[in-house]
Formats: C-alpha cells, structure tokens, sequence
C-alpha cells in the first residue's frame, strides 16, 4: 500500500491561484492591502500541531512483527505496527509457510477476511487475509494483516491466466468461501482451492471480474 | 452412477438414491437464497449452500462515492440493523479522517447500536417461530418490536434505515424528553421478551425440534472461523464489545453470554439473551451519558482522507462485522471491503446439515443468524 502513494497526494496544489486572483483585480487606491497581511501572520503562529504523531508503536504489536522477521527475515515486509493491527506482506511463494507459522507457533486460529485489492498502475492485484484469533487471550484483539500479490492481466480469462496465489485453505478452513468471493470478484485463482467455483455472480457472468478497477460503473 | 461428494461430506451408506433438492430461491427465510441438497430417504447427505441471488455491489458502489454519501447504501445490507453495519465503516471513517468524536455522541450512538440489536433479533427471532410453525412466536415478536422502533424513529426521523452514524458522530441530537422515553418503552420491552421463555424457549415442541440438532463443536465453530451468536452458543466466550471495546463499551458493565451444547437451540437462545443485556447496556448509557454537548463535529466538504488502511470490527446482531478501509487520498476511497456475520456464518451450513434430517433444515439454517442480503452484499 505504501509503494504506490505518491501518484495522488500533491497534485492538488490550486490553492495558491484561487487565493491569488482576490487581491489581483485591486483597483488602484479604495483597499489599501493591509489588512490581509496582517491577518495571515496572526494565523501562522497558531498550529503548533505534530505532537499527537509521536506514539511509539506498541510492544506487543511490534513483538509480532519481530518473530516473523527473525523467523523468515527478507522473505516478510512489515507494512504497519499500529494498536491492535500488524501488517506483513510476503511474496506468494512463501505465504503459505508463513500462514502456517502464523498459525502453528503465534496461534492464529482463523481467518475473518480476504480482500481483493486492485492496482492497475503496478499491474497487481493484493490479497489481503485478516486473521485473528479465538483461543489465545492476549490476541483477542489482534488482526494480522497478512497480504500477498497477484500479477495481474490486461485481458483477464480467470483461472486460465498468471493471475493466481496459493490457496491458505489447507491452513485456514475459514477461508473457503471468501477465497471463492476473491476468485469471482477480482479474477484471482487460488491454487490448491478445492472448490474454485462462482460464489455470488450468475454462473453465467461473461464480463470482466466486476471489482477490478476497469469494470467501470455506467454513469459514473 | 457414482456420486462423487465434497470432501468431509461424505456419509458411509451411499448408494444410487441420493436425489437433489433445490431450496429456494424463492425466500427460504429473508431474502433470496438457494441450498442444494442431496438427500438420502429423508436424511441429507450434502448440502451446497449458492447465495447471491440479492447481491447489490455494495463495495463497487463505494469506491464511487465519498465518505459521507456512501452511508445511506452501506447500511442497505441490513436494514433492520442499520446502525450496526455503518458502525465498522463509520469507525473506520473517522481513523482515516483524523476525527475525535464528542463524549455524548458515543453514548448515543451505543443507544442506538443496542436499539437496532434488539430490532434485528425480534425480526430475526419472529422469523425463526414460523419456521418452526409456530405462529404465536412471529406474532409476538413482530409486535414488540414496535416500541423500538417508534424509539428510532424518535431518535433518527426513520422507522428502519436511519442513516444515522456519520464520521464525526451521529446526525441529530437526541430529542427533548427522550431518556424517560426510552427507558420507559426498554423497561416494557424486557418485561416482554421475558415472558418469551415460557411460550418459547420453555415450550416442549420447540425443546424437541431443537435439541441436538445441527450440533457445531467448539474446535469446529473455532475452525470455520464463525462468529457472534453461533460462536458463543458453541461455547467460545468472543464478543467484540468485551474483547475490543468500541466508542463507550468499555464504560459499561454488562456480560456475555455463553451456551456449551452448540445445537440450535444454544443458538436460538443466545441472541435472545443478548436483548436482555443489550436493555442493561441502554439503561446504563442513558444514565451515564453527558446530558448536554454536541453530538457531531463540523467536517470540511468532501474530506479526504489520509493514504493507508484501516480495518475496524464491531459486534453485530449476526456477529463481528468488519470493514476494511482502503484509502489512496482521495475524497473517495479505494476499497472498501465488508466483513459480514452472517457471510463467515455460512461456511457451517454445509457441517451442520449434513446427518440431518430434511425436516431439521430449517430450524438448523435459521439458527445460524443468517441474513441473505447481508451475506450477498
């Protein structure tokens, strides 16, 4: 998610210019310019703002990230330690072993989501599992954002194309019905899935997988 | 011929007269939604579980919109228990806006979440008695609850979608003389879902219909990753009020309840204790709410939000409801991706049926705590 942040955060600099035409059309004498210099200096002192940015990433969150790390070092990338929620991405080859780490030695016990997300610029698509657990008391309040990507085709034919990851079925049972909802909304094949059929679209659904991003909305 | 099952489905006695029924579409509770069954004399052998018939593309609409339009359709998914599938969303919002919200709106939006609870069970539980043919327990049921929702519609203007969470708060303030108001109708609503237990949960015929089947064990319902009603009544103690307290939870005392037996019966009775400790959480959070300050902070036009993700989980009437939060900077964001109850729920279908008798199914796939539309989103 971090990667790909910068193409749409300072495009939008006309501030400036719709401020500027106010003093440009000055008639020559009626405003004499010095009340709105003396305004703007009064503002500036006011935001005195970068004090609530400092938390330190909590302990606990950031001891998870560092057994994975030290587990599988270069393979994981941590995304983001925040209160409660930890964020690894890892390659598709290795998200299995370390699902199964997650779930055998940090006791992870199921699955609450997979989400597809569509990149079309980096030609990807990410597949996001949250996995939590119920057994564990000191992670009830845990999510585990574990994330993987998927390269993504121009002309998708789901399940026949590179578009594909490996299935999580095997170490998560939970994950059955949302790997399917993954396959038929975006195009992504879940390898070793026994049951790679259409979940919620008509069986005879024959256009692209409706939640990439080039499935345009009519009207809008 | 053979028949070939899906794995872990398969009965030892299988022979040549599993026949294959179609359940549904046509409303086998609320909302669209097809079960296929293969069933062996009157037991069923396999059962595949086909929704989407009701699916709205909820999610594809959000990446349209902006943060405040999209509320009015994002709690379309369920609209008995509107507050509660906004209030994943509506959190999320406000991480990603960078909003704090006031001390009072906090408590009236857990008055309502508790409000809407109660709404959605009573629909619910109607629902279940005339599966079961059991008409007094629709009547009842349906009938009561209409003080709650006289209340929202004091609160919000609207009878069931309110709309009534926005990043920042809720829409309106309270209006005048509604604390004695609720805690009057909530008062008369606990006296009545009281009695339900002697006409319902005490009543032999539903005891008998109930019992034993469709048992989920707790190592299953861990598993199969399901939630809410259906996990506590297989004996995990996991709600998200206690576990991850939102807005005010953690200000008010109140217990969850847990069943060991993990049939439907377990199931069924356990959203019906919730109600009664949802009237626990009213009464409390009307006396401990600040009586006066603002409800909503101001939001700029068209706020963007900051880049990243956030994913945020409330405890609904079917269970957790999570929502995760893509955002790339923009007034509308990336992705949005509900996590439903009652979609994780769905999974147990499939175990829970199979053995069964076809008679069973319904008070087995009622009890989950199923809603179609929420599941198809």
């Amino acid at each position: 998610m971090g990667s790909d942040s910068e193409r749409s955060t300072e495009t939008k600099t006309e501030v400036p210019p719709a401020d500027a035409p106010r003093p440009a059309p000055a008639k020559p004498s009626p405003r004499p310019a010095p009340a709105k210099p003396a305004a703007r200096p009064v503002r500036k002192p006011v935001p005195p703002k970068p004090v609530p940015k400092e938390a330190p990433p909590p302990a606990f969150e950031t001891g998870i990230s560092a057994k994975l790390v030290e587990k599988f070092g270069e393979k994981v990338t941590v995304d983001f330690v925040k209160k409660d929620r930890v964020g690894i991405s890892v390659g598709k080859d290795d998200i299995h072993q370390v699902a199964e780490f997650v779930r055998d030695e940090l006791n992870y016990d199921h699955v609450e989501s997979v989400s597809g997300v569509d990149y079309p610029q980096n030609m990807e698509i990410e597949v996001v599992y949250h996995i939590g657990s119920y057994t564990d008391p000191e992670l009830e309040r845990q999510i585990l954002v574990l994330s993987t990507k998927a390269q993504r085709e121009v002309d998708p034919i789901p399940g026949n194309d590179a578009t594909r990851v490996p299935s999580l079925r095997d170490v998560f049972y939970s994950v059955e019905f949302h790997e399917r909802e993954v396959f038929e909304m975006f195009g992504v094949y879940f390898e070793g899935h026994p049951d790679n059929r259409r979940l919620l679209l008509p069986e005879d659904w024959a256009d692209l997988p409706p939640l990439r991003k080039d499935f345009a909305i009519k009207g809008r | 011929m053979s028949v070939e099952l899906p794995p872990g489905l398969a009965l030892k006695k299988v022979d040549e007269r599993i026949m294959t029924l179609n359940v549904g579409p046509q409303h086998p509770g609320s909302g669209h939604m097809r079960i296929v069954v293969q069933i062996d004399g009157d037991y069923i052998v396999a059962c595949d579980p086909d929704p989407g018939y009701v699916h709205r593309g909820e999610e594809k609409m959000a990446e349209y919109r902006n943060y405040i339009t999209n509320i009015p359709h994002l709690e379309r998914p369920v609209i008995h228990d509107s507050c509660n599938v906004l209030y994943p969303y509506v959190l999320g919002a406000e991480e990603l806006l960078g909003i704090e919200v006031p001390e009072r709106a906090k408590y009236v939006r857990v008055i309502a979440s508790e409000l809407n609870r109660c709404i959605y069970t009573m629909y619910w539980l109607a629902i279940y008695g005339i599966f079961l043919g059991h008409s007094t327990m629709f009547m009842w049921p349906a009938g009561d609850r209409e003080f709650l929702i006289d209340l929202m519609e004091k609160m919000t203007g609207a009878r069931v979608t309110h709309a009534h969470f926005v990043p920042g708060g809720v829409r309106n303030d309270l209006p005048p003389n509604f604390e004695d108001v609720c805690l009057r109708q909530v008062n008369y609503f606990e006296k009545r879902i009281k009695e339900y237990s002697a006409i319902f949960y005490d009543n032999p015929i539903l005891i008998s219909r109930t019992r034993d089947t469709g048992v989920l064990s707790r190592q299953d319902a861990i598993r199969l990753g399901t939630t809410g009603s259906v996990l506590r009544a297989s004996g995990v103690d996991y709600d998200l009020r206690k576990k991850e307290p939102y807005d005010v939870y953690d200000e008010i005392d109140f217990q969850t309840h847990v069943m060991k037996e993990g049939d439907s019966y377990a199931r069924s009775k356990v959203p019906w204790l919730d109600m009664l400790e949802s009237c626990q959480i009213i009464r409390q959070a009307l006396q401990k709410m600040p009586k006066s300050g603002s409800v909503r902070v101001k939001l700029k036009p068209n706020p963007k939000g900051v880049v990243g993700s956030v994913y945020k989980r409330v405890e609904s009437g079917r269970g957790s409801l999570g929502c995760y939060i893509v955002s790339d900077g923009k007034p509308e964001p990336y992705r949005v991706k509900m996590s439903v109850g009652s979609f994780r729920n769905l999974i147990a279908l499939p175990y829970l049926l199979k053995g069964e008798k076809l008679g069973n199914m319904p008070s087995v796939y009622w009890s989950l705590n199923y809603w179609p539309v929420e599941a198809d989103r």
